[in-house]
């Protein structure tokens, strides 16, 4: 196996004709993690979803586990969790038929999921602590619950590679440490884990290199910054940008009493 | 029971039976990926299907089934395509199956728009042998594709990128799940008619979901439901000597309403036993773990 998980050589996306990542250079290794930060409209987002095949490349090379994205087949070694405000759909589900969805890649068609696969679902139910909501719909959840709903949909296939994209906007200062706790235990097993981030916060200790985007550009690698300025002040109350953006409906949004108990 | 003893009434009972199940079948995936009209677009094309039968001396079931098929795929490859202009895209193929329903039955001999409507609010006596045969053996592929695929089109309907980044076939699945809710189209034709057939693959679902918690429930439930009101619908389209459509749909709005005055009191009652006081919402999201 190669030790490269994502290798990825002048990466070019271009989106309705317009630039959005021009040559990009990222190499994430077995066991690392990494954090994309950079402002909003830099490519993170764009950068990632390349990554786990939803946008293709115009230009570039990008390899995965060693193999050529175009004729990589493993999928289930990908967790991906998307960015989202909420995990809920049309029709109620709850929150474990919408974590197990998440094994799907890894099982037979027109077969049954085994035990193994029911219990890959606890774990992955345990670990971001809904174990106790699994029958609940995930629509009856405040909007950090269901995030980590999606967390754990991504941790059901039990993948190599967690690939998370903003996982902590709309997640409050006390939900972020625990999640902080939950992408350590999984790092410290080996996971290899690529995260975009608009800052770090309390995942900042569990980084090993973070890469800074700018106009579609790598603009900086190395040590993750340490937070300064008014950001690392205590009580600064971080309105994350994404929360207003036209294309989330306010509806969807995390109700305002989606906070701690 | 003497309404037994027609045959007529015996077809479209067992007709009614199938559309039960296979409507609300689909049905639950398409609302579930919020397409909820996608039923009514492919409907509009189907007629055109059945007035090309009519010119042609086909059996009109079998090319509105072909038309319903290309309008679905047509349907879904448009959606895919982008957002911009799809929903304009969609609205011209509704009214240019309707336009063309209307033109072709004209310049045909058989028909007159009189049969059109037959076709677009059901009919009891229409149910032919032959055509429940045919409804018999779509309805089930119908099923028997949802059964074996239903874990993958969960997956889809509920969050296609998700199941894009999973590696699951997502173009072949949304077409599969097209070419269903097509076939579903021309099987309850006959039944509730192709301007109402939509009402059957929505609102069993919508009804079921003012009292459920899970998808599995919903699904259930819903074709519970689905059979319950297209055989009672039947029942009372004989009696009453109107359009099975027009009453199956109004059964199906009528329990709809039902389960929503049940699912406020049964949210009423449960918030009730936990506080004793009148809910606020605030307070029950801090209740949560």
């Amino acid at each position: 196996m190669n030790a490269r998980v994502i290798d990825l050589t002048r990466g070019e996306v271009v989106l309705d004709g317009r630039r959005i990542l021009r040559g990009v250079d990222l190499v994430v290794e077995a066991g690392e993690t990494v954090a994309l930060l950079g402002p909003n409209g830099s490519g993170k987002t764009t950068l990632v979803r390349a990554i786990v095949g939803l946008h293709k490349l115009s230009g570039g090379s990008l390899f995965l586990f060693g193999v050529p994205a175009g004729r990589f087949r493993d999928w289930w070694r990908i967790g991906y969790v998307p960015q989202r405000v909420t995990a809920a759909s049309g029709v109620p589900a709850t929150v474990r038929e919408v974590v197990r969805s998440g094994r799907l890649p890894r099982l037979r068609r027109f077969h049954r999921a085994g035990p193994a696969a029911e219990a890959a679902l606890a774990r992955a139910l345990d670990a971001v602590g809904l174990a106790e909501r699994a029958r609940d719909s995930v629509a009856d959840l405040s909007g950090g619950q269901q995030q980590r709903v999606l967390i754990a949909r991504a941790l059901a296939g039990e993948p190599d590679l967690l690939v998370l994209d903003e996982p902590l906007a709309g997640v409050d200062l006390d939900r972020q440490e625990s999640f902080a706790e939950i992408l350590g235990a999984l790092a410290a097993a080996g996971t290899t884990i690529l995260l975009v981030a608009h800052e770090l916060g309390p995942l900042e200790p569990l980084v090993d290199r973070a890469v800074t985007l700018s106009a579609g550009r790598v603009a900086a690698v190395g040590l993750p910054p340490p937070a300064s300025g008014h950001h690392a002040h205590p009580d600064h109350d971080h309105v994350h940008p994404h929360a207003d953006r036209a294309q989330v409906p306010p509806i969807l949004a995390p109700p305002p009493w989606a906070g701690p108990p | 029971m003497t309404i037994l003893s027609y045959d007529f009434m015996q077809r479209a009972l067992v007709a009614a039976l199938l559309v039960g199940l296979a409507a609300p079948a689909v049905g639950t995936f398409l609302v579930q990926r919020r397409l909820a009209l996608m039923g009514d677009g492919i409907g509009h094309v189907a007629l055109t299907g059945v007035a090309l039968g009519f010119l042609l001396g086909v059996a009109p079931l079998i090319t509105a089934m072909f038309a319903a098929v290309a309008g679905a795929v047509a349907i879904e490859l448009i959606r895919a395509r982008g957002r911009t202009g799809g929903d304009v895209a969609l609205a011209l193929l509704f009214y240019g199956g309707i336009a063309g329903g209307v033109l072709l039955i004209g310049l045909s001999s058989g028909g007159t728009s009189g049969t059109l409507l037959s076709y677009l609010f059901g009919s009891l006596t229409s149910v032919s042998p032959g055509d429940l045969t045919v409804i018999a053996v779509l309805a089930g592929a119908v099923l028997v594709l949802l059964a074996g695929f239903g874990r993958e089109m969960f997956a889809v309907c509920h969050d296609e990128e998700y199941a894009r980044a999973s590696g699951l076939p997502v173009r072949a699945l949304t077409l599969m799940l097209a070419a269903t809710a097509a076939l579903t189209v021309t099987v309850a034709m006959r039944v509730v008619g192709l301007l109402l057939v939509s009402a059957l693959m929505v609102v069993p679902v919508a009804t079921a979901q003012q009292l459920t918690r899970s998808f599995r429930t919903t699904l259930l439930a819903s074709l519970g439901l689905g059979v319950a009101v297209s055989v009672a619908g039947v029942l009372v389209a004989f009696q009453a000597d109107v359009a099975p459509g027009a009453s199956i749909v109004v059964l199906a709005l009528g329990g709809f309403a039902v389960a929503v005055g049940m699912g406020a009191l049964l949210r009423r009652r449960r918030s009730g036993d936990a506080s004793g006081l009148e809910e606020d919402p605030a307070l029950a999201a801090e209740r949560e773990p």
